[in-house]
């Protein structure tokens, strides 16, 4: 329900900032060698879609990364 | 009211003008005749609907009352449990699951209301799309273009209800999923607020803003099937302690005391000038000229966006470990991406989710309503990867939810109206409320509908 597309990018909006997008061959070398130690095989077919979509999900995360939130709390609420 | 008026069906099966197995029988002959070029549906339940129609006729003449929605026919889309069907999401995976034991909740309070489940609804597979271009069981058409999407990823719902196939039906929303089909298809929309609905027996997605809701072709129907499946339930955590609120005994109320505003900024631009003309026709309809803006909008999406596929992924890691291939080619390689989305990140996003809800409560302290497009532009071409709004060229899918992904990313309910006169292709506005204050979403709905503002377009 929703970006990042494997055909698109994030956000028109965001890709039109100037916000920062990390290194293309950072990502994927991110991609070769982390999803194996989590259990994954990237079908090589997905490779270039799954690094791409990681790249814009990066991005996404250097948008919010260093705005300011203050000291909000968001523990899960958890009743034992 | 249109013929397929579902609280009008009602009517007539309850004063016995009609019978609920010949309202069930045309409707199943309406499915037969149009779904082979629409493609809504992926299950039909003609014998179970039969049957349960003919109950409805028993009770009546018995001198019993089976509920408000006597008789209505409606479907839902096909991540709901049905009691005896599989429940797909979308998937070619789960099509080896063994059946529900037993109805959604919201299914089962739809059924107790004496409405006739006539089937399951295609959708965009574990509901990661906006477009419902399924790989597994084919695109869902829009029935005012057969060569446009429905939008997504309620898209059956959608078209099922414009197509006059169903008066009724059930969606669900994470990022834009009931709003932006109905916005595509012409027809009415609710969002409800995050938790007012149970999700009990429905798969979920995106667990920090999965919603489920209602689409139909007026204002009374979406307010009587959103009546009905209102209140509390032990079976879903997330689903608030609240009673029912029932909005259908005041949907004449009018516009006393409620202020209205329109959304500026990010909900005013990269948009096509026919759906903020759209906008525009609604806040003159009523009287709307305050404008507010809701803060840092596009990072609202960002965090959504991190949110809905770190959640989606987890939710999905054992069969994308196992058999990726098996995952539809629209979802995969997203899929595969927010299982490695670290950690860090998606804390980071749950907390900036945590701002921005406190920055918009702040809005909310002095207006009830705002007035925000439903989508960028009106149903994209099946297979169009890109679109070019305001002179600049865009990724298609995504882009459907760039007004609808902030709002149920705090959990905002929204109903989304059919605007009159929108052009060839129906366009949608949102009405976007306070948390819990869907009573003046139905008021304001009521009133652009009875002055003909808003009115669904049923195709056919």
């Amino acid at each position: 329900m929703g970006s990042p597309h494997p055909r698109g990018g994030l956000s028109p909006g965001m890709s039109a900032s100037p916000a920062p997008s990390p290194d293309p061959g950072d990502v994927a070398r991110y991609v070769d060698q982390v999803a194996p130690l989590l259990g994954l095989t990237i079908p090589p077919e997905c490779r270039e879609g799954v690094a791409r979509n990681v790249g814009l999900l990066l991005a996404a995360g250097l948008l919010i990364g260093d705005f300011p939130v203050g000291d909000t709390e968001t523990a899960p609420v958890f009743r034992p | 009211m249109t013929r397929t008026d579902a609280l009008g069906l009602a009517a007539d099966i309850r004063a016995r003008r009609v019978a609920a197995r010949a309202v069930v029988l045309s409707a199943l002959e309406r499915v037969r005749a149009r779904d082979a070029s629409l493609n809504c549906f992926t299950a039909i339940l003609a014998e179970s609907a039969l049957r349960e129609a003919q109950a409805v006729d028993a009770a009546i003449a018995a001198g019993k009352d089976p509920g408000p929605l006597a008789g209505v026919p409606f479907a839902v889309k096909n991540l709901f449990d049905v009691a005896g069907l599989t429940t797909l999401a979308g998937s070619k995976i789960n099509a080896a699951h063994p059946p529900a034991a037993r109805d959604a909740t919201v299914v089962g309070r739809l059924r107790g209301a004496g409405a006739v489940l006539l089937g399951a609804l295609n959708m965009d597979e574990y509901a990661f799309g906006f477009t419902t271009e399924n790989s597994h069981y084919g695109p869902t058409r829009n029935p005012h273009d057969p060569t446009r999407v429905a939008g997504g990823s309620s898209g059956g719902s959608a078209a099922a209800v414009a197509g006059g196939l169903v008066p009724l039906a059930l969606g669900s929303d994470t990022n834009g999923s009931i709003r932006v089909p109905a916005a595509l298809c012409g027809v009415f929309g609710l969002k409800p607020t995050y938790g007012r609905l149970s999700r009990a027996g429905a798969a979920l997605f995106g667990i920090s803003f999965d919603h489920v809701g209602p689409l139909a072709t007026s204002v009374r129907d979406l307010a009587a099937a959103y009546d009905v499946m209102q209140g509390p339930d032990p079976d879903d955590p997330v689903c608030a302690g609240r009673a029912p609120e029932p909005c259908l005994p005041h949907l004449g109320d009018g516009l006393r005391g409620l202020r209205i505003a329109v959304a500026d900024g990010h909900f005013a631009a990269r948009g096509e000038p026919e759906v903020f003309a759209a906008v525009h026709g609604v806040a003159k309809a009523l009287g709307a000229v305050r404008r507010v803006t809701m803060p840092e909008n596009d990072r609202a999406r960002a965090a959504a966006t991190i949110i809905t596929a770190s959640e989606g992924a987890s939710l999905h890691m054992d069969d994308l470990k196992s058999r990726p291939m098996d995952f539809d080619p629209m979802t995969r390689d997203r899929f595969l991406a927010g299982a490695l989305v670290p950690a860090a990140l998606y804390v980071r996003a749950q907390r900036f989710r945590a701002w921005y809800r406190e920055r918009v409560r702040e809005i909310f302290g002095d207006v009830d309503v705002l007035l925000a497009p439903t989508t960028p532009f009106p149903a994209p071409r099946i297979g169009q990867e890109t679109t070019t709004v305001d002179g600049l060229q865009v990724p298609t899918r995504p882009m459907l939810g760039l007004y609808t992904q902030p709002l149920s990313f705090i959990g905002l309910p929204v109903i989304s109206v059919p605007v009159s006169g929108a052009g060839p292709l129906p366009l949608g506005v949102q009405l976007v409320a306070a948390p819990w204050n869907e009573a003046a979403l139905f008021r304001i709905a009521a009133v652009l509908e009875r002055d003909g503002v808003a009115a669904s377009r049923i195709a056919g």
